[in-house]
């Protein structure tokens, strides 16, 4: 950024003597962003009875799915991949949160799975085409956003690696959205096996390019956001349990966990999962993350592609300013130069035509002259020859006096007459 | 059975034909063949501590008293592990049939051994996926085509996710299914049952699926040396019968319905495969005389081998 105060270069850093008050800047927007609230969206993915929907509701501390429904035996199972979206207007400390969560009921329940990703992927596209559709609208006052802000996937605890349609499903979507793996079902494993679960999964995750979301510091962050957000990373991927359930501990204190005959287990105690570490990265400290990360980098591929592939060429020209008089102003303008040039040209060719017309005329007059000289000449020529003719024979008739001129007439009878 | 059963007034002493049987079993020993199947990491493994990359048996001799078993148990790795699951019992149905047709052949050979070493499939325990609203599509598919070659028996491995309710409630829903979709376990009903026996069925149906848990590590719990999984929360016991269902599962398999296992597959199982096979060769036979005689040309092999029949029943599979 030049600055235009006289500088040479750069801005210059400037130290402040007094307050001047402009550092209330953020408490502004924080009022005005309150005052908007924000929205959040969801996306859980996982097979039935992976936890997805208790999850949800221990994570916001709200039933925003309802107990699942005991289907008889004789409901037909789901033929592949539904979508379905729940949406909830939760409120905390005067900070409103419209938050959606769209389930993927179906996933990799089927024999055959291999499309399984295919609905999903195309659902989380048609969210983005409609957002590209508002952007490019004239009135764009009222924009809704439903982009996926992140899709938590479900890992089957099997404590071995990742399965053929856990890799499928995650390299399809993993530019698309922010990816946060979870392995589900925690209290399956003991301590030293999800270690080593983690540290497979991390591998595999690795090996085949995966992005998924994680919380990176950098150098505007205090020592204390990056040390958090450290102790976050060291436990990715998050293995969580989650309960509806409040338990009693043997000292008598209720607990929200799991009870079994040995043992409880705490959803929001640190050493028995990750759950809170999970609330911590969605909820309390990288939601916004998330959702500059959809917003500015998922987003904005999205619709590079999109636009690319429909044929649209970079052009810097748009890059200008837009002032409509002026651009009147220069459309008049080509405007008329256009009909210049175009008068110009018939012109050309109407002199053009003119001229070969007016050759072709005096060539043909020429032509007409000369014959006409011609033409004279000969008759000059035949006068000339009647005039000769003419004389010779008025030469050969001309004996006569003049007296014989007058008698001719009388006498003609007296000397003729006789014989 | 006509004649009246009279109690014999002076000890004649063939009620001891039952020891002698024994002794008979206790020099020959058992066979027990089990194979597993399910997902991996579903805890097949570590349910019976050994690991293999194939369809193929890993053979324990276990001793207790006296008696010999030659315990083979066979995994089935890779099992419904991809993307798309389609056919994936195939192999499965395939080695439980070839075993029947190896048993086959070698009692039609007109010299045959006087103990023909018995490699059938007894038992199968199928592993059900924990959590699950119930059966799975897939689950559905493979216990009906299993059902029809061997002995059954579903288990709930990895059960240390689910609370108690939860387990009961998984398993009336499973018991349901299973009844609708007419999926025959063992152990099955028959109406010679005696009264006890009767009681004892009923007593383990209650418990299909056998919810349980395995583990390879004996941790030690207040001195004692257990066989169990520690986490943070607590330790489990896999003996403990308020834990899981591994004690049941091991008695009902080992201590009480053992020979009924072999026996069952012996003579329901394997005959069904014997009289569909038989069948098989007796058609193909007839239809080879009748080329032959209109054709003229003999045929290729007058005993038609059994390998080349068993490819026939898979296209029922």
């Amino acid at each position: 950024m030049k600055s235009t105060s006289g500088n040479a270069g750069g801005a210059q850093k400037k130290k402040m003597h007094g307050y001047v008050g402009f550092s209330n800047y953020p408490n502004q927007i924080h009022r005005r962003s309150v005052k908007n609230g924000f929205n959040f969206t969801l996306m859980v993915v996982g097979e039935s009875g992976i936890g997805k929907s208790t999850l949800i509701n221990t994570l916001f501390d709200s039933k925003i799915f309802s107990d699942r429904e005991e289907l008889p035996p004789n409901a037909d199972p789901i033929k592949g991949v539904d979508i379905t979206s729940m949406s909830a207007d939760i409120q905390e400390n005067g900070v409103k949160l419209r938050l959606t969560v769209v389930d993927t009921p179906g996933f990799g329940d089927s024999i055959n799975n291999e499309d399984a990703w295919q609905p999903i992927l195309e659902n989380i596209e048609s969210r983005f085409d409609a957002y590209l559709a508002q952007e490019n609208r004239v009135n764009r006052s009222k924009i809704s956003d439903n982009r996926i802000d992140a899709v938590i996937y479900f890992v089957k605890p099997t404590g071995h690696c990742l399965r053929a349609i856990d890799i499928e499903f995650m390299k399809r979507l993993h530019t698309k959205v922010n990816l946060v793996p979870i392995v589900a079902k925690a209290d399956t494993l003991t301590a030293k096996e999800l270690e080593q679960f983690k540290t497979k999964l991390l591998a595999d995750i690795n090996y085949h390019g995966i992005q998924i979301f994680k919380p990176v510091s950098d150098e505007f962050d205090d020592a204390e956001t990056v040390a958090d957000n450290r102790s976050i990373l060291s436990k990715i991927p998050f293995a969580v349990i989650g309960s509806e359930k409040f338990v009693e501990r043997p000292d008598g204190t209720s607990v929200r966990g799991r009870s079994y005959p040995w043992g409880i287990i705490e959803v929001e105690s640190e050493e028995h999962n990750d759950f809170m570490k999970l609330r911590q990265m969605l909820l309390r400290t990288h939601m916004e993350e998330l959702k500059d990360s959809t917003d500015i980098v998922l987003y904005e591929n999205y619709r590079t592609q999109k636009l690319l592939s429909m044929g649209h060429v970079q052009d810097n020209g748009v890059f200008r300013e837009y002032n409509p008089v002026v651009q009147i102003e220069e459309d008049r303008r080509a405007h008329e130069a256009k009909m210049n040039k175009m008068e110009g040209e018939m012109t050309a060719v109407f002199q053009q035509k003119v001229q070969e017309k007016e050759s072709k005329l005096k060539q043909s007059e020429e032509e007409l002259y000369a014959r006409h000289k011609e033409m004279k000449t000969v008759l000059e020529k035949q006068r000339s020859e009647l005039d000769e003719k003419k004389r010779r024979a008025e030469a050969t008739v001309r004996p006569t006096t003049p007296m014989e001129q007058q008698t001719t007439k009388g006498k003609k009878k007296n000397i003729f007459s006789g014989f | 059975m006509s004649a009246p059963a009279n109690d014999v007034q002076d000890y004649v002493g063939f009620d001891t034909i039952t020891q002698q049987m024994e002794r008979k079993f206790l020099k020959r020993g058992f066979n027990l063949n089990v194979i597993l199947v399910g997902e991996s990491g579903m805890g097949k493994s570590t349910l019976v501590i050994r690991k293999t990359t194939e369809i193929a048996p890993v053979t324990q001799m276990l001793e207790e008293n006296g008696v010999r078993v030659k315990l083979t148990i066979v995994d089935t790795p890779g099992f419904g592990d991809q993307c798309n699951n389609e056919g994936c019992w195939v192999p499965v149905i395939k080695y439980i049939k070839d075993q029947h047709a190896a048993y086959l052949e070698r009692e039609l050979k007109p010299n045959r051994e006087r103990i023909i070493v018995d490699t059938r499939v007894h038992a199968c325990l199928y592993f059900l996926n924990p959590g699950s609203r119930g059966l799975r599509p897939l689950d559905v598919e493979v216990l009906k085509r299993l059902t029809e070659v061997t002995n059954v028996i579903p288990v709930i491995a990895k059960s240390d996710s689910m609370t108690i309710e939860e387990r009961t409630a998984f398993k009336r829903h499973i018991k349901e299914e299973l009844a609708f979709h007419r999926i025959m376990l063992f152990p099955y009903a028959s109406d010679d049952d005696a009264d006890d026996d009767r009681v004892l069925n009923a007593s383990i149906r209650e418990l299909i699926p056998f919810a349980v848990v395995g583990s390879e590590e004996v941790i030690e719990v207040e001195g004692k040396l257990i066989r169990g999984r520690r986490h943070g929360w607590g330790v489990i016991n896999i003996f403990d019968e308020t834990h899981s269902d591994f004690v049941h599962l091991r008695n009902f398999m080992l201590r009480t319905h053992l020979s009924d296992l072999i026996e069952v597959t012996s003579q329901r199982h394997y005959e069904q495969f014997r009289t569909s096979q038989l069948r098989q060769i007796k058609e193909l036979r007839a239809q080879q005389a009748a080329a032959a005689a209109s054709g003229g040309a003999p045929p290729a092999q007058p005993q038609v081998p059994l390998s080349v029949m068993q490819h026939q029943p898979m296209t029922q599979v």
